[in-house]
């Protein structure tokens, strides 16, 4: 499943030829899906993880009832994000044109976008956020279980309790690493993303200067079908 | 439940000063239990389900006087019954009153994220205030004894209370009112080591038992609830007693070290992409210089 595969935009848009479809609807309603219940489970994890900012469980209608739904709202970010493996497994797996990105990555960030080398759908940066939050939600979940049925752990497997709370603590610390930068690079720094991200669309400009050989593939594909 | 605010010296999860902390030195209370002149009666049992207003719950047989398994977040005060084969092969039947130690260091409190939902006072006790749990269950991860007891049914946590409502009025715990053979024993920290080591004592010249001792174990900063044993050096032999209990190290770093460093990484991450904005700014898609045929300018 890619936008490739997808039916262009509008008749107007196909018709000047400025705007591509980048996320289809299945796409944003997935990305959203796991973006709000991982911001659910953000709030009233770090109420659970800090006495400094227990009060964030109130923006979650208080301790009990946030310790009520975070469990649940982890399944929902669980599912989703396997919904997500199945939409963009194919195009999220590392390339040697990722790899020599990868090397030129200093430039991305200094804003040098023109010494970079041309990439397909996703680059470096977007594939690895993935991989992370879809490996961080399967030990959330494992270690989740864990956590949420700790009395069913018999005491003389007590290790098991230790071990899911290091690993919960541990991977929700990662991913909220790779959260922060998500957001600030999908809001502030690359203008255009979060829109794309709401209403599927960028401009063929856009897809140009940061997805290049995506760009060259959907509009050589959708030139072939004329 | 009903201590005032003053006679509180830990609060767990909490941010900023207790109220208690080094307020006033009170006497630390403490119950003794002499498992050599236990009978397995089981009188503390009812006493205990009695004062806290529980009804007796299924009982279970495994062709012991075990009754039930362990202790229920409606059940805290258990008599584990455990056949012991000595050295001589001989038979004892260790019988070991199993409820909360009421630890110096305590376990459950350490993990404990809710504000208020446990308590230490200033004579000792550990107390649970149902109204401030959240049923996390993160207190059965700390407790090295397996005490925490969760019910389903209101989503909070219980144990014994060293019976702090009957203690505040003077009187003794419930279970310590009803032993029929005097091997329970309720006061001072220091008076009731005094004892359980009078009782070791004699044990160990009088009766024969060379390894008798007091389990009051330092790693958790000694405990509410000291036992005397037959062997001191072999407590799990008298039913899942730790040798050496202490708040597990995962749970130590988990609310120490690894809070602090995930917190200064955490706010590292969101001054570092704030840097970077003021730094380099946003990645702009200038559609006016796109000379390429294949398109016109797209709309940002």
């Amino acid at each position: 499943m890619s936008t490739s595969q997808a039916i262009p935009i509008s008749h107007t848009a196909s018709k000047s030829g400025d705007r591509i479809l980048r996320y289809t609807l299945a796409e944003r309603v997935n990305h959203w899906i796991a973006g709000l219940s991982y911001v659910y489970c953000l709030i009233t994890g770090l109420a659970f993880w800090s006495p400094y900012i227990y009060w964030m469980a109130a923006l979650a209608g208080g301790g009990p009832t946030a310790r009520f739904w975070h469990p649940w709202l982890g399944l929902v970010f669980t599912a989703s994000t396997l919904w997500m493996y199945k939409l963009w497994r194919r195009d999220m797996a590392i390339t040697d044109v990722d790899l020599a990105w990868k090397k030129a990555m200093p430039h991305y960030i200094r804003n040098e976008d023109d010494k970079l080398p041309p990439i397909g759908r996703f680059n470096y940066g977007q594939k690895i956020f993935f991989w992370v939050m879809f490996y961080g939600a399967i030990l959330l979940l494992l270690s989740g279980i864990g956590l949420w049925f700790v009395e069913s752990i018999p005491g003389s497997l007590r290790w098991l309790r230790y071990l899911a709370v290091a690993v919960h603590v541990g991977t929700a610390l990662v991913t909220i690493g790779a959260f922060i930068i998500h957001v600030y690079m999908g809001t502030a720094m690359v203008r255009g993303g979060f829109t794309s991200i709401i209403r599927g669309e960028v401009s063929a400009a856009w897809a140009k200067m940061h997805h290049r050989l995506w760009y060259e593939q959907v509009t050589k594909e959708k030139s072939s079908q004329k | 439940m009903s201590q005032a605010t003053l006679e509180i010296v830990k609060i767990s999860g909490h941010a900023g000063p207790v109220p208690g902390e080094g307020v006033k030195r009170a006497e630390q209370v403490c119950k003794l239990i002499d498992t050599t002149t236990c009978i397995g009666c089981k009188a503390c049992e009812v006493a205990c389900l009695e004062w806290n207003g529980y009804t007796f719950s299924e009982t279970t047989f495994n062709n012991s006087y075990q009754t039930m398994p362990e202790t229920a977040w409606n059940y805290w005060n258990l008599i584990k019954f455990n056949e012991h084969e000595r050295e001589d092969g001989t038979l004892m039947l260790l019988m070991r009153k199993d409820q909360c130690m009421h630890c110096a260091d305590p376990g459950c409190l350490a993990a404990c994220p809710a504000d208020g939902a446990i308590v230490q006072y200033s004579n000792g006790i550990v107390d649970f205030q149902q109204q401030n749990c959240i049923g996390c269950g993160y207190c059965v991860s700390g407790c090295p004894f397996d005490i925490p007891k969760f019910n389903s049914q209101t989503k909070k946590m219980f144990k014994c209370t060293l019976c702090a409502d009957r203690v505040t009025e003077g009187l003794e715990p419930a279970c310590i009112k009803a032993c029929p053979t005097g091997c329970l024993h309720f006061g001072t920290k220091d008076d009731m080591k005094d004892l359980a080591e009078n009782r070791a004592q004699q044990l160990r010249e009088h009766f024969g038992f060379e390894q008798a001792g007091v389990y009051d174990p330092p790693g958790v900063g000694g405990t509410g609830v000291i036992y005397v044993l037959h062997d001191a050096t072999n407590p799990e032999a008298y039913g899942d007693l730790p040798k050496d209990p202490h708040i597990p190290w995962v749970v130590r770093l988990w609310k120490g070290p690894v809070k602090w460093l995930g917190n200064l990484a955490m706010m590292g991450g969101i001054i570092g992409v704030t840097l970077h904005y003021l730094r380099f700014g946003p990645k702009q898609v200038d559609d006016k210089k796109d000379s390429d045929k294949n398109g016109k300018g797209g709309r940002q």
